[in-house]
């Protein structure tokens, strides 16, 4: 790996891809065996850091470190709870002084991994900052299509919903443009961001345009319901001009597969006999995502031993 | 020696007597005088600021008046002026009295108190103009606190007209503005951070510069930061309409990629812009659409600074920086040292209507030594605000203010630090 900490799909080479899915195949066989433990991480530990709740994220970190031995302690500070003289920083300054071998990060606002990186000894990884990256999720979305499709490079990928306060989707775009895939993006005008092209995207309004030739439709969750009125009408008009069903996937490959980072709101972004139909890898994803942080972990928390170990073989 | 008011520029001695200029010339007769050799250097009127923040009453952790002067005149500003958002806010005489007794204790500087343009910035009931004037403030402004209610500014230019002072503004439309926290555009998106669109300020300059119409009041823009706030402003002037403005040695130089790597440090308001903004921003500056560099020098503590994004208020130090980070339009050679000196001092006192910003003969001897090809690496530690706010922090400028006086009095030299008071 190129860099000391996964802060998000951007910094990655196309090679530390492969890397991590590659890894992510094997870790995968782990989890299929009877005693799903390895002894790689035994003896290190990993702090999950998370400012904003995310109970499926660090459930998933918390089984790929245990899976991999290391001690996991789980760390929640709630924002409320930050004394206004306490800055985040000074937060990841204590942290640091507890001399943790790997930092999981997630926040509600952008950003924040990176700012915690630049003060911690210990590679950081980011699990979710705001509407800006969300690496892991990329890196399973990724693993789901090359087992389904055999490939990544040459397909074309159309990402739905609000792409605007996605990090999904930010993360996906790099990712998956880095392997060599063609990326669109679909949404009404107000939830696509300012100069979405310069990602390297084509954007849409037409929900059929975007879905025609598609290999992968991934709908992202509408999530913040303080959205609603001001980004766009109503959840009912939503689902009504960008809700995926099986009519409207007719559009894209007829092997086309249908993606969500979970959980979905039935009837909003897919409909019903959509998420449970057999285009639909969901469940594949959320198997995949314990597989991609047990090869995340040990890339990048198993390279060196804490910052003591590291000083003591310095010369 | 560099005197836009006199359009000299040449080599000369500048003869001070009782703290004002005596007379300026070739080879005068300095007997019985202190000597300041300034051969080789830059010779010119103290700088006068039009915008900034000194924190002080209210919010000494961040800086106050003494620290501020101290930085201003190490970054050569003999006069400032500081914004009214204190705590309590300059609002009525007594504060107005309190910062300028304050002022003429502590500070090297001299200050000149901005009153705000409404009770408690609150955009609401407007200040006592007239009694304020009489206090010492030099004029009125909500600064970042922008008026939103039209009719409020309508009533507060039209009655400036009484006491005959600029209306600074601040122009960015809060409901435009929204959440955002850096410019709208790639670098937002890519950054996944709430942007603040330049249509925000486009507008507003739009609306007060047609109540400024209206009214006939005298409209200064703060800080301008748009290609579209730039071509409002040069319009209007084309008009005839009474409008000024500013812009910050941020604005000139600096684009919101220099908030890639989410450094609080760079987050302002109004915004940094695009390439394409800095370029307008300093086609303005040279054509005269803006008069003057202001550097809205705004101090903020360290745990303050790092909140995350979008908690961390906004505002940059600008006091030590601002003659070496503007200091590149000369560079580029797109201003001759006379006319960036123009912008900096001569300029800035006119809109105020203030005496100082020139070497002639009976004007305040406040005077700025600059060496213009000096580097030297700013060290925010080291620096006299108690604030280290600033994206130039631990970075190798070139062109520093070597020597500053005010009233013909040395309060600063690079080597001995701030003297006085
Ligand atoms: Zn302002």
């Amino acid at each position: 790996m190129k860099h000391r900490d996964l802060l998000g799909m951007e910094d990655l080479e196309r090679a530390d891809i492969e890397r991590i899915l590659e890894t992510a195949n094997h870790m995968r066989e782990v989890g299929e065996r009877d005693v799903k433990k390895v002894p790689t991480l035994r003896g290190r530990t990993v702090v999950n850091l998370f400012f904003e709740a995310s109970t499926r994220t660090r459930a998933s970190f918390e089984i790929a470190g245990k899976r991999l031995s290391a001690d996991v302690v789980n760390f929640s500070p709630s924002s409320s709870s930050l004394k206004k003289s306490e800055s985040i920083l000074d937060t990841a300054r204590t942290l640091d002084a507890m001399d943790p071998d790997c930092v999981i990060v997630r926040h509600s606002v952008a950003g924040v991994p990176k700012c915690i990186a630049d003060v911690l000894s210990a590679p950081v990884i980011n699990a979710g900052d705001g509407a800006h990256e969300h690496p892991t999720q990329a890196l399973l979305d990724m693993l789901t299509v090359q087992q389904e499709k055999g490939r990544i490079d040459g397909l074309t990928v159309t990402i739905v919903g609000d792409i605007a306060h996605s990090r999904v989707a930010r993360s996906n775009i790099y990712g998956f443009r880095r392997m060599g895939a063609e990326v669109r993006v679909a949404a009404p005008p107000t939830m696509i961001p300012a100069d979405v092209e310069t990602l390297g995207v084509k954007a849409y309004t037409s929900l059929r345009e975007a879905l025609e030739g598609a290999d992968v439709v991934m709908a992202l969750r509408i999530q913040n319901e303080r959205l609603v009125g001001s980004w766009f009408p109503s959840v009912r008009e939503y689902s009504a001009t960008f809700g995926l069903d099986r009519a409207r996937l007719r559009f894209a490959k007829d092997d086309a597969i249908v993606m969500h980072p979970g959980p979905v709101n039935r009837g909003v972004e897919l409909s019903h006999e959509l998420t449970d139909d057999r285009s639909s890898v969901i469940l594949d994803q959320v198997r995949n995502g314990v597989a991609i942080r047990m090869a995340v972990l040990y890339l990048f928390a198993g390279r060196q031993r804490g910052r003591a170990a590291a000083e003591e073989t310095r010369p | 020696m560099l005197d836009p008011a006199s359009e000299r520029d040449e080599i000369a001695d500048v003869l001070c007597v009782d703290g004002r200029i005596e007379a300026v010339g070739a080879e005068l007769d300095g007997r019985g005088a202190e000597i300041f050799d300034a051969e080789g250097q830059w010779v010119a009127p103290g700088f006068v600021d039009l915008h900034c923040h000194l924190r002080e009453p209210g919010q000494e952790y961040k800086e106050d008046i003494a620290s501020g002067g101290r930085a201003a005149v190490a970054g050569g500003f003999t006069t400032v002026a500081c914004m009214a958002n204190t705590d309590p806010v300059n609002d009525d005489p007594a504060t107005t009295d309190f910062i300028l007794d304050r002022a003429r204790n502590d500070s090297p500087a001299r200050v000149y108190p901005v009153a705000a343009a409404t009770k408690g910035l609150e955009g609401k009931v407007m200040t006592e103009m007239s009694a304020l004037l009489n206090a010492g403030a030099v004029a009125f402004s909500d600064d970042g606190r922008t008026i939103m209610d039209s009719g409020v500014m309508r009533r507060v230019l039209e009655y400036s007209r009484l006491v005959d002072v600029p209306i600074i503004v601040h122009c960015e439309d809060r409901t435009l503005v929204g959440d955002g926290v850096l410019n709208e555009g790639a670098i937002s998106t890519r950054l996944g951070l709430p942007g603040n669109p330049a249509i925000a300020e486009e507008v507003h300059v739009s609306r007060d510069i047609k109540l400024a119409e209206l009214t006939g009041a005298r409209l200064h823009v703060a800080h301008v930061s748009t290609a579209g706030g730039v071509e409002e402003v040069r319009r209007a002037r084309e008009r005839g309409i009474s409008v000024t403005a500013e812009v910050t040695p941020h604005h000139l130089t600096l684009t919101d990629e220099a908030a890639l790597g989410y450094d609080t440090s760079t987050k302002v308001a109004p915004p940094l812009r695009s390439a394409a903004d800095v370029a307008a921003c300093r086609a303005g500056l040279v054509d005269g659409s803006i008069d003057a560099i202001a550097t809205d020098h705004a101090p903020h503590a360290q745990h303050e600074k790092e909140q995350q994004f979008t908690e961390a208020p906004h505002g940059m130090l600008g006091f030590e920086t601002a003659a070496a980070v503007s200091l590149d339009l000369v560079r580029r050679a797109e201003l001759s040292p006379l006319e960036w000196v123009r912008r900096l001092s001569l300029n800035p006192a006119r809109i105020l209507r203030r005496p100082g910003g020139s070497l002639v003969p009976g004007e305040p001897a406040d005077v700025v030594v600059i060496d213009p090809e000096k580097r030297w690496v700013y060290d925010t530690a080291k620096g006299h605000s108690k604030s280290r706010n600033s994206p130039w922090a631990g970075q190798e400028l070139t062109g520093r203010v070597t020597a500053t006086f005010v009233e013909g009095k040395l309060v600063f030299h690079v080597d001995r630090g701030v003297l006085a008071p």
